[in-house]
Order: C-alpha cells, then sequence, then structure tokens
C-alpha cells in the first residue's frame, strides 16, 4: 500500500497542522497577550481586562450555543437576531419586575428554538436555511416589538450588567458558569453523547436507535436560550434595548469563535475550551488594532487572516 | 452470426486500491453490434471496470484499445468524446434544466451569434424521444418527468453523442416494466445499428432476454466470457458465486458448528407480509430462539431490505412485525430496538461506527440511557459492560479511548456486535457480518454467532459468503426480487439447492421493479 509508505515532510506538515487545530488558538492568545504587554501602553491594567472581558463574554456564550449547533453538522444564523428578541421582550416587561421578564424572554427565545429545531429535525431542512429564515423574521419581530432604541432605567437589570462578586463582574461570572455547565454537558451527559454521535455519522446514530429528531430539537433550543442571555446581559450593561443593531454579524462571530478555536463544522467533535479561547483571541485581535489606532477594515482583514487559517489547519485533518 | 470487428479491447487490466485489489489481471473484447452481460457478485469488479473503460480511473496496469487504437482516458468527458458513453443506476442529469437542454448538455445547437438555438433544439429534442417512445414537452424541467422517462432521456443522450459503445449499469433498476420493453426496444436497434452496448444488471431474465454473450467477473478477475445461450441459469449462478455444480463437501470451512437446537419452540420474531415499494412485495418469515435463519439470494433480491424493514429502519407499507407475540410499530427504529430488536447493518462505515468517537463511547451507545442517571452518563457502568465485550469479543485497540474509525474492519464489527449485546437482544439481524474483516476475526465472528444461537438469540444472517449462509444457518429462506421463492430446511440446505432455487424460482417477471444498490 503506497499510503503506508511515510514520506517524512507529508508527516510532518500533517502534524503542524494537527498541532495547529487544537492548539493554535492558545498559542494565539498568548502571542497576542506578549506582544501587547509589550508594545500597548496600559495594556497591562486591571481596568483594562476588565473591559476586554466584559466585552467579550456575549460573544463566548452565544459561541457555547453555536459550539453545540455546528457538533451536530448544523449551525444556527437566527442568534444575533434571538438578541435583540431578548432585548425587545426585556424593555416590554421590565415593568413587571426582572424575573417575569428575563422568563417572558426565555419563553420567546425557546420558541424560536423549537422553530428551528423542528425545521431542521422534522421538516429536513438544511440547518443554515433553516436558521437563515429566524435570522431575518427574529430581528423583524424585535423591532416590530419595539421600533426604537428604549433607555432602560431598572437599578436590579443595571447591577446585572455592571455588578461585580469579589471584583468580578457579574457578565464574566455567568459567561465562566455557562461554559463550565456546556462543557459538562457535552463531555458526561446522554445528551452529549447523543450530540457526538448524530455530527459524526446521523445514519449510525439512527440505527443504533438514538432519538435524533430530539436531541436536535434540544440543541436548536439551547442555541437560542444562550443567545437570549447574551442578548439580555448585553442590554444591561447598556441600560438601553437596542433591537435595531444589538447582535448585529453576531452570528458570524460565534461561528468564527467556534471555527478557531478547533471545533470542525463537519461536526461530531466539540471544543468548548477552545471555543472560549477562539472568542478571547478575536477580541484580543480587534482591540490590538483599534488601540494602535488602525482603521476597523483592518480588524475585519485580521479576522478573515485567523478564519483562513483555522479552517487551513482543519481541513489538514483530512476526510476519514 | 458472423463475427464483427472488436470495438473494445481490454488486456491485463489491473487496478488496486488500499488492501483492496478491485482489478487483476482483466480481459475484455467487445464487438460491434453486440449485447455483452457484465456480471458478478458485490465487490467482484464490475463498477471499477467501467469507472477505468470511462475514464473515471486509472489503470495500474493493462491496456485498453478502442477502434483499433490505444487509449487511455484522463476524463469522463474525455471517454464521451471517443465515442464511449455510460448510463448510470441513478440518472446523472440536470433536474432543473429543460428535457431539451439535458438532451444537447455541453453540444447545444447555436445560431450566428453564438447564442443558444431554441427553436431548433426543441424540434430536433422532439424528434430524438420520439423515437424512444418518450413523448413530453420538451421545453419542462426533466424533473418533471418520470424516472424511466428521464432514463430515457440519459439514454438518448448518450446514444446521440455518437456513441461506438454504450455502458448500461443496472438501467432498469427503477423501470416499470412497460419502460423495460421500450429499453429492450432501444437496445435492440443500437446492436442493429452496430453499436456495442455492455449491460450490466443481476435480473437473470433481462440478461437472457437481451444479451449475445456473458463476462463474470468475481474478486476482481474474469472467470468465464462466452455465448450466454451456451450456459443455462444453474450454471450461470454457480460461475457467478464460484461454486462448482454438484460440489460435494463432507465438512465445512467455516467456524460454525452446525445446528442448534431450536426445535418447537414459539418463533420469537414473525415477520408477515412485509411490503416495500419496488423492493419488497410481502416478505414473510420466522425465527424461533436458538436459530439461525440464512437469508438467500442473489445482490438486489430484497435481503438488506428485509432486514432493514424488520428493524424499522425501512417502513413497510403493509404486514407486521411481532416479537415475542407483540405486535411492533412500523418504521420505527427505537421501538424495534426497545422490542430486542438489533441490527448489525451490511455497510459498516456509513451506517454503523460513529468513527470520531471512542471504542467505549461507540459500544455504549445504544445502551446509553440504561447507563445513565438522571441524563449523567455513569462511567463505572460504561467501563464495565466495555471492559466485558472488549474481553469477550477480543476486540484490539490501544485502548478503550482510542477512536474508532483507526480500527481494523474486524474490530469495528466487533465493537457493533458489542454495541448490540450491550442491549440483550432477543433477535438479531446480521447483514453480511464477515465482509471486508480479516480471515481470523471473520472467524471469530462466525464462532460468536453459533455461541450466541445456543444461548438462546434468535439470528437472522445474510451473507453472500455461500460458504458461511450454508453452514452457519440452521434453515435458509430464499429471496429473489423482493419475494420469498423457496426455504431450505434441514438436509436440503445446501449449495447446490440454494442455486436451484435461486435459478429455478421466479415470482413472475414485473414484479420485480428492483433497487440493487443495497445488497
Amino acid at each position: 500500500m503506497a499510503e503506508a509508505a511515510i514520506r517524512p515532510a507529508a508527516l510532518d506538515r500533517a502534524r503542524v497542522l494537527q498541532w495547529m487545530q487544537t492548539y493554535g488558538v492558545y498559542a494565539g492568545v498568548a502571542v497576542l497577550l506578549v506582544v501587547n504587554i509589550a508594545v500597548t501602553p496600559h495594556f497591562l491594567s486591571a481596568e483594562n481586562f476588565r473591559t476586554q472581558a466584559v466585552q467579550v463574554a456575549p460573544v463566548i456564550i452565544v459561541a457555547l450555543g453555536m459550539a453545540l449547533a455546528i457538533g451536530t453538522e448544523g449551525i444556527d444564523l437566527s442568534v444575533g437576531a434571538v438578541m435583540a428578541l431578548a432585548a425587545s421582550v426585556t424593555a416590554l416587561y421590565l415593568g413587571y419586575g426582572l424575573v417575569p421578564a428575563l422568563l417572558t424572554v426565555a419563553v420567546f427565545a425557546a420558541v424560536v428554538g423549537l422553530a428551528n429545531g423542528a425545521l431542521v429535525a422534522w421538516v429536513g431542512v438544511q440547518p443554515i436555511v433553516a436558521t437563515l429564515a429566524l435570522m431575518v423574521g427574529g430581528r423583524g419581530i424585535a423591532l416590530v416589538l419595539l421600533p426604537q432604541l428604549k433607555d432602560l432605567h431598572n437599578p436590579a437589570l443595571a447591577s446585572l450588567g455592571s455588578g461585580d462578586v469579589l471584583g468580578i463582574p457579574y457578565l464574566i461570572v455567568i459567561a465562566a458558569a455557562l461554559a463550565l455547565l456546556v462543557a459538562f454537558v457535552v463531555r458526561r451527559t446522554t445528551f452529549g453523547r447523543q450530540l457526538l454521535a448524530i455530527g459524526d455519522n446521523r445514519a449510525a446514530a439512527k440505527l443504533a436507535g438514538l432519538p435524533v429528531r430530539r436531541v436536535l430539537m434540544l440543541v436548536y433550543v439551547a442555541c437560542a436560550l444562550l443567545a437570549a442571555v447574551a442578548g439580555v446581559l448585553a442590554t444591561a450593561r447598556l441600560q438601553a434595548s437596542d433591537p435595531t443593531s444589538l447582535g448585529n454579524l453576531m452570528e458570524l462571530s460565534a461561528i468564527t469563535a467556534v471555527v478557531v478555536g478547533g471545533t470542525p463544522l463537519s461536526g461530531g467533535r466539540v471544543n468548548i475550551a477552545g471555543t472560549v479561547a477562539g472568542a478571547v483571541l478575536i477580541q484580543l485581535l480587534t482591540a490590538t488594532l483599534i488601540k494602535h489606532d488602525l482603521p476597523p477594515s483592518w480588524t475585519q482583514i485580521a479576522q478573515a487572516i485567523v478564519i483562513v487559517l483555522a479552517v487551513y489547519a482543519a481541513r489538514g485533518r483530512g476526510k476519514r | 452470426m458472423a463475427p464483427s470487428a472488436e470495438v473494445l479491447t481490454v488486456r491485463g487490466l489491473s487496478k488496486s486500491f488500499p488492501g483492496v485489489r478491485a482489478l487483476d489481471g482483466v480481459d475484455l473484447a467487445l464487438h460491434a453490434g453486440e449485447v455483452h452481460a457484465l456480471i458478478g457478485e458485490n465487490g467482484a469488479g464490475k463498477s471499477t471496470l467501467i469507472k477505468v473503460l470511462t475514464g473515471v480511473y486509472r489503470p495500474d496496469a493493462g491496456d485498453i484499445t478502442f477502434q483499433g487504437r490505444p487509449v487511455s482516458f484522463a476524463t469522463p468527458l474525455e471517454a464521451q468524446h471517443a465515442g464511449i458513453s455510460t448510463i448510470y443506476q441513478e440518472v446523472n442529469l440536470i433536474p432543473l434544466l429543460s428535457v431539451a437542454r439535458n438532451l444537447f448538455l455541453g453540444r447545444e445547437p447555436r445560431n450566428r451569434l453564438g447564442l443558444l438555438d431554441f427553436g431548433r433544439m426543441h424540434r430536433e429534442a422532439e424528434e430524438t424521444l420520439r423515437a424512444y417512445g418518450v413523448r413530453v414537452d420538451v421545453r419542462q424541467p426533466l424533473r418533471t418527468l418520470g424516472v424511466g422517462a428521464q432514463q430515457m432521456v440519459a439514454l438518448a443522450r448518450a446514444v446521440a453523442t455518437d456513441a461506438r459503445v454504450v455502458i448500461m449499469d443496472e438501467p432498469t433498476s427503477s423501470l416499470e416494466p412497460r419502460e423495460v420493453e421500450t429499453l429492450f426496444e432501444v437496445i435492440r436497434r443500437l446492436r442493429a445499428d452496430g453499436i456495442a452496448v455492455i449491460y450490466v444488471s443481476h435480473r437473470l431474465d433481462e440478461l437472457y432476454a437481451m444479451c449475445d454473450t456473458v463476462t463474470v467477473l468475481r474478486d476482481g478477475c474474469r472467470v468465464h466470457t462466452g455465448p450466454l445461450a451456451d450456459l443455462d441459469r444453474l450454471t450461470l449462478v454457480s460461475i457467478m458465486l464460484g461454486r462448482d455444480l454438484g460440489e460435494v463437501r463432507s465438512e465445512g470451512l467455516t467456524k460454525f458448528t452446525g445446528d442448534h437446537h431450536a426445535a418447537d419452540s414459539e418463533p420469537v420474531l414473525n415477520a408477515t407480509d412485509l411490503t416495500v415499494p419496488h423492493k419488497l412485495h410481502g416478505v414473510s418469515l420466522d425465527i424461533r430462539p436458538g436459530e439461525v435463519v440464512g437469508l438467500g439470494g442473489l445482490l438486489g433480491s430484497g435481503r438488506t431490505e428485509t432486514a432493514k424493514a424488520i428493524s424499522g429502519a425501512l417502513a413497510s407499507k403493509a404486514g407486521s412485525v411481532t416479537v415475542a407475540g407483540v405486535p411492533l410499530r412500523a418504521g420505527s427504529t427505537p421501538a424495534a430496538i426497545r422490542a430486542g430488536i438489533s441490527l448489525l447493518p451490511e455497510d459498516r462505515k456509513s451506517e454503523g461506527i460513529v468513527p470520531g468517537l471512542s471504542v467505549r463511547e461507540n459500544i455504549a451507545l445504544a445502551a446509553l440511557p440504561r447507563l445513565s442517571r438522571f441524563g449523567l452518563v455513569s462511567e463505572a457502568q460504561v467501563d464495565k459492560i466495555v471492559d466485558t465485550f472488549v474481553k469477550r469479543l477480543r476486540i484490539k485497540a490501544s485502548s478503550p479511548y482510542q477512536k474508532v474509525g483507526e480500527l481494523s474492519g474486524g474490530n469495528q464489527q466487533k465493537v457493533l456486535l458489542a454495541r448490540w449485546l450491550a442491549m440483550n437482544p432477543k433477535v438479531l439481524l446480521l447483514d453480511e457480518p464477515t465482509r471486508g474483516i480479516d480471515v481470523g476475526a471473520k472467524a471469530e465472528v462466525q464462532k460468536l454467532v453459533d455461541e450466541l444461537a445456543e444461548d438462546g438469540l434468535g439470528v437472522l444472517l445474510i451473507s453472500s459468503d455461500l460458504e458461511e449462509l450454508i453452514e452457519g444457518s440452521d434453515r435458509v429462506v430464499v429471496l429473489k426480487d423482493g419475494a420469498v421463492v423457496g426455504e431450505l430446511t434441514g438436509d436440503d440446505v445446501t449449495e447446490d439447492k440454494l442455486m436451484q432455487t435461486i435459478a429455478a424460482g421466479s415470482p413472475g417477471p414485473g414484479a420485480a421493479g428492483e433497487v440493487t444498490r443495497h445488497g
């Protein structure tokens, strides 16, 4: 067999790519940290770290749900719209108190998730098309509910957005807790194993009697709920509901974080630590360029380069 | 019949894939005006040969001479331009384009401005198709036509490109009997025009109706070429399956020890009148505890479909399945699994293993709900099950955490068996359990099947390996064209009897409508 003959160069290249896919994102974060500490004034300050972390928290939370959808060989484009919807619903129901408002947000998000899940699991629509409908429609509904920006004056909501425990902002605590929870679900629960099996080989999962449709429904509901949490937290931080622009392009940021973090788009694998690091990498990259007064267009170009590198590394693993 | 010129000559053609020698020095001579049957069981090398002839694969060794000149096609398009056209089992045209556009794809008539000349295209398309008995509005998208009519468009297209050789790969698999007749009409016309046809099919009736010559491939080698009229059906079947007629074998070559004592207990599984359009036409069988029932028949006879219909993976339109007297909900895999039916699928890679997950997770996959509490997987219980079966089935992996995709075929199959045994099934449906696995693993799997039957499981065994089927089974139900044509019991469970049943049994022509992609 010709393939058994090992060509050293090819082997090394495969190894480098494999390494890149597994650890590249952490190496990237480390490099950006070192470079910034060296050249960026005031980078190494508690205040700066706090700012960066608070900005990245919603992206991380959305990316967690996206990682689950991508793990099933799916995708969810409606997450940005769900954030906007969460903002509108929060504004509308905040009069009844924070908790009733949050519960209402959860119901709306669950309905979006069920709709996405039903289209994917029962109707058999491709996830990218199924969730595209609500990506467009969801924001439309959000704008019908609340046509323009509205300032919110609710102390409970304000404290959620800017308060902290032991000096750590709530946003960061919540994002970290959710990351741990999702990682636990993926690794230790029946649902997690079934999700990965469905993503890796759906035909086999089906013949093995797995509840394929139920798992897919749950994945899209979880994804929508996480996006709603991100939407509420972002709204709390702004102290304003902004359904026009909140969560714009968030689906792309989340997909980028997941892919850069080493979760393949082909499904069957979910890397939560990598996803968090992926979100942090993009955030640091953006912050670095902004702090050095480069125009925002450069940020987009830099992001594009990172995505291409990540996809290239993933491709190196090849088809089985 | 005067021997006419050789259009296509193939000498010593070989082609290997990693681990498989798909073609091993195959010769083939095709004459003008000849309909040449190309037959063989799964993996015999038919599709590889076709793909080499049409430029999809490059051969490792051997020569192809086409119309007197040595050729080497780099792409299917080159082969097509040279005059070798292929019609595949599934129509490979563009469903959204119009019928006429499809017919003229790649060689559209153009007007003086270089734009498509639709008027001419539509006129010529209508004329061409009328000759094939297809009367349709050629402006309509292709997909509005029935499958048979689409097949005719593909055929017309293939022939219209000045083909000298037309290769038909299972052309009738999706045709109605009336359309089959039209197809035969067209083939007769091709023959009269001096065009050579390679005809691949598993339906003996069709071969005898249409073909002049037959070439039989087995395990990548040509084992027979000659006029079809000289062979009776039984001989043809025996050549195809690689068995000498009247071969007497006193002792077996497999690891099966023989009879189990199912005796007179009530059947654990009753399948009655299973019907799946185009695939199964009222198949009934039962299995008693401790009994291995073989399912015999050629490729495409409905063996896999029967197993899938029993396990709920294919929805049966009629009929019923009962396990230990309790009827199953049709078309539900989870219900069948809960009732104790386990299916080891034929296609291990695409329907069995989850390659990216570990040995451990693959074994525990189906049993997960039982190994969990409140949705949390109990790792200790999983370890226990995995440990038991890795030892019992002697699964060789570097650790339980190795990815299943990295294991050998035999070990992958054992992992799948372990997955099902962990469910404590009552009935095991084994579809080609030893295909593509090495000799050692094969013997182990066969031995295991024996042991499981002795422990009281009901087993349905599907195998293209006749030895395995005959020696492993206590009883063999024979299928042909999606219907049961016979059952061998007791001393009648022999290869000869099986081949006779396959060759003789006929549920009547036209009952077929067979899909052959699944064995």
